[in-house]
């Protein structure tokens, strides 16, 4: 697509940032979407409706509102905060969950960008998510951000570690670090996808990258870093108007981008399930957003339905229960291969 | 706690690294205090070492709006606002002080509707505590369930007293409004409806992995520390003291039902821990239906309900002091009589209040997540312990 | 054990320090006790085999006006399931009472608050401090002869 674009448009320039911004015509819209599935989904699952007014149908303009709302809202920063870092820290959060988008396969014919160490690249940069957090957290000189920071940062750190190891399985019965390449590996019908090869290793490697993608993006049973009923709302405690609609951004933006992930990785991308029935590039976008999406449903589901761990808990469970199971499934993975 | 956690922190080389405690202020402003509570806690990193509870941020002075009434009956509205949760079994408490003062029997049908009100009132507010427990913890669903559930409760009283928060129901010497029709279908259809529902609520919280390890052997608070600070109500009872009033010093008629005192045994961890408080309270849910049900059974259908409610109060000379079991335990009334027409002094002795003073007895060495998790358990309700 | 033997009890084991014993045509039968005497009696009730007063249920500052103030004790013994109240008065010149924090727990919180509405100085009281009003609040609200200031911090009250 890229060589189709340059041969068109003759700029290689233009081409690159219209390569860049495709990703947002999808993170915006579908951040919208999916604050309001989220709403609609806690709301049913609670036995009640969530916004029904705003737009006529089942309340389907209410993010959107709620975002005309946010533009328009003073932008407050505390006196005593660190105004530099306190305006930095949102966009170096949204820089590090979309940075990540670059690399992800939409179809067999978009990528933003085909490297070919592409989840290597992911898992590098959704990182300097931490850095962000973590200056939010610092500069806004508030006690309780500051252990919301705290928090984030040992649980990101640690998460990383589990979902890497989890990841790493797939990368070594694929022999690639290309995301497009282990995409095509996994084409024809469902059970060619990695989540079905070497069981039970992999499926034991994709129920860990499950649990820890949860942890990567704050989300219950492991918002420890923004936990409301401690923390009030742990690191964007003191932003408001437009910049905490960045973090708020990013949170789903980050959410979309592990369930990709996952999505490639174990569910085969932008694969039909079902052999050449209801493929090709354009099916296949079809096919990665409805995975991608199922994935984001589950971790709204999850969100919905069980309460939080505590921190030390939380770190329990990924030293000494991911962790130790992410590298048997190494080791099995590992034998297996090589038998 | 671990040992490690205690340890002074030191560099590879072993000089001691230098630490600081951390001073923060959990409220008045903040979403799990339950209201204005303010708590002061020193912390080391995660770790509370202490805990300096500051209330008075609700107070308007109960005791001082009694005595300056013209009479005894225009002090309930007041009662109402201290417990907001469970404000029929704080008029029922006053109530009962002031007829005890004049030495009033109230009429049998009176008592049969204060009974299922009041246990009524105890499921209603058992379930905010429940929900709002389970919201601390960060489960958000079993919240609005209770929620959902609790309007039940609340719709009945609107079709009895027309309010659904503040009922002013329970008088002196009788209630404000005889029961409407229907009442006693409409009551038994909730019953029903609402006993499966509490089963809803144990599978998807009670029993859950996480809430379990959230709550077990957190906060324990041993039965004689619990005595010597006289906690009462789930409280006590969650550290297995086998204490109601409602049996032990009985009142009203609540010894004619058949119905059993839950107490906390420490099944998923230690008697007296943050489960054994939360279970109690799910546990005697089922008791109230267990009372209300057979007290929609045995209620006489005819009977003037306002037949015992007195003129004029005025009664004699004296002082009394009258207790009752409210959701949160003992509300007591102490008045004092100067044989006018309103109370010389009135002394609430509220649940809450003291059930709230054995905060930093049973949270120390605990970390602020834990903090969070004690608090709800104590339940609390400002407006009582601020009065 | 009723009322009456509990007197007798406390009587002969205190004598002098026993003022006045109404058992009889009152609804909360009570003993009164000089206040210096108070914190004894208190370790009396509560450690006494027959007695195990163990539960202070409320503890009541009271301005009796005419110049007295006083403290009322509600015990409630969990083992024994029996009650008696406990008076003292002092006066308001002087107002000062032996803290039982120390015999029961729960008279901390109670302690401050008599303190902080009715004035009742309790000696040797851990925390002393004003708990429901603001620390820097005029006077005592439950005094019979309060007044509501004009103005608290500048801020006119009744507005």
């Amino acid at each position: 697509m890229e060589q189709l674009l340059k041969t068109i448009f003759e700029n290689d320039l233009f081409v690159y940032v219209l390569m860049a911004v495709v990703p947002l015509m999808w993170v915006l819209p579908y951040a919208l979407f999916a604050v309001w599935l989220e709403r609609k989904v806690s709301a049913h699952m609670q036995d009640r409706l969530g916004p029904m007014r705003t737009g006529g149908w089942h309340g389907w303009a209410q993010t959107i509102a709620d975002i005309l709302k946010l533009i328009q809202k003073e932008d407050i920063v505390p006196k005593a905060a660190d105004r530099k870092l306190h305006f930095l820290a949102p966009f170096v959060v949204f820089i590090g969950s979309y940075a990540a988008f670059a690399a992800i396969p939409f179809s067999s014919a978009y990528i933003g960008s085909n490297i070919n160490i592409g989840l290597f690249y992911i898992i590098a940069v959704s990182s300097l998510v931490v850095v962000g957090i973590l200056m939010a957290g610092w500069s806004s000189n508030n006690k309780w951000s500051l252990l919301g920071a705290m928090r984030s940062a040992a649980q990101i750190v640690s998460y990383e570690i589990p979902t890497a190891l989890a990841l790493l399985s797939i990368v070594m019965i694929a022999g690639t670090l290309d995301l497009q390449e282990i995409n095509h590996m996994q084409t024809g019908w469902f059970w060619n996808w990695y989540l079905f090869k070497k069981f039970p290793f992999v499926f034991i490697a994709f129920v860990i990258y499950s649990v820890a993608s949860l942890a990567e993006t704050n989300r219950t049973p492991f918002d420890i870093p923004e936990a409301e009923s401690e923390l009030v709302a742990g690191y964007h405690t003191e932003y408001s108007g437009m910049k905490f609609a960045l973090f708020f951004l990013a949170e789903y933006a980050n959410m979309f981008a592990v369930s990709a992930i996952g999505a490639t990785l174990f569910l085969g991308g932008w694969n039909s399930p079902f052999g050449n029935f209801m493929s090709g590039p354009l099916w296949g976008v079809f096919w990665f957003l409805s995975k991608g999406m199922f994935f984001v449903f589950v971790q709204m589901w999850l969100r919905w339905t069980l309460p939080r761990l505590r921190v030390d808990q939380l770190m329990y469970v990924s030293w000494k229960v991911l962790t130790p199971w992410a590298f048997a499934c190494i080791l099995g993975v590992g034998f297996w291969t090589m038998l | 706690m671990p040992e490690t956690l205690t340890a002074p922190l030191k560099t590879s080389t072993g000089r001691l690294l230098r630490t600081e405690e951390m001073v923060i202020n959990m409220g008045p402003q903040h979403p799990s205090t339950h209201g204005v509570l303010r708590l002061e806690l020193v912390v080391e990193g995660e770790i509370v070492v202490d805990v300096i509870p500051h209330i008075g941020y609700l107070h308007r002075c109960f005791e001082k709006h009694a005595e300056h009434m013209t009479n005894y009956q225009q002090v309930i509205p007041y009662c109402d606002r201290m417990d907001y949760l469970a404000s029929m079994n704080m008029d029922w408490g006053y109530a009962l002080a002031v007829e005890k003062l004049l030495g009033l029997q109230v009429p049998e049908r009176v008592e049969y509707i204060r009974v299922i009100m009041g246990e009524l009132q105890r499921i209603a507010s058992h379930l905010i505590a429940l929900g709002t427990y389970g919201l601390d913890v960060g489960a958000f669903t079993p919240f609005l369930f209770c929620f959902r559930d609790r309007e039940g409760i609340l719709d009945l009283f609107e079709t009895t007293c027309g309010a659904r928060l503040l009922y002013n129901y329970i008088w002196v010497g009788g209630v404000s409004h005889d029961l409407p029709p229907g009442f006693v279908e409409k009551a038994k259809a909730f019953c029903k409806y609402f006993r499966p529902n509490i089963k809803e609520l144990n599978d998807l919280l009670t029993y859950n992995e996480i809430f379990i390890k959230r709550t077990a052997n957190i906060g324990v608070l041993p039965a004689d520390v619990a005595i010597a600070y006289g906690c009462s109500g789930p409280m006590l009872r969650g550290s297995g003291v086998n204490f109601d009033l409602r049996r032990d010093d009985p009142y009203s008629i609540y010894d004619r039902f058949n119905w059993e005192v839950q107490v906390g045994k420490g099944e998923m961890g230690t008697v007296g821990d943050c489960w054994d408080r939360y279970m109690v309270r799910v546990r005697e849910m089922e008791q109230s239906l267990n009372i209300i049900e057979q007290a929609l059974e045995q209620i006489p259908t005819e009977g003037d309900v306002q037949s015992a409610v007195p003129k004029k109060i005025r009664p004699p000379v004296g002082d009394v002091y009258v207790r009752s079991e409210s959701p949160r335990g003992e509300i007591g009334f102490y008045i004092i009589s100067d044989g006018s027409t309103s109370p010389y002094r009135v002394k609430a002795r509220s649940p809450a209040f003291v059930n709230l003073s054995v905060l930093p007895e049973i949270s120390k060495g605990y970390m602020i997540a834990d903090m969070i998790a004690i608090v709800g358990s104590v339940d609390i309700v400002l407006g009582e312990v601020d009065r | 054990m009723t009322p009456q033997e509990l007197s007798e009890k406390l009587k002969t084991k205190f004598g002098k320090a026993v003022i006045e014993v109404k058992i009889n045509g009152v609804l909360n039968p009570y003993v009164k006790v000089f206040p210096a005497k108070l914190k004894d009696v208190a370790f009396f009730l509560r450690d006494d085999a027959d007695l195990q007063f163990d539960y202070l249920m409320c503890l009541s500052g009271i301005d009796y006006g005419k110049g007295t103030l006083g403290v009322v004790y509600h015990l409630f013994s969990m083992s024994k399931r029996h009650k008696i109240t406990v008076k003292v008065e002092v006066p308001v010149d002087k107002p000062e009472v032996p803290s039982v924090t120390e015999v029961w727990h729960s008279a901390n919180w109670h302690e401050r608050e008599a303190y902080d509405l009715v004035g009742i100085v309790f000696t040797g009281h851990p925390d002393l401090r004003r708990i429901l009003c603001p620390d820097d609040y005029p006077g005592h609200p439950l005094r019979k002869d309060f007044k509501v200031p004009e103005f608290y911090q500048g801020m006119k009250v009744p507005y």
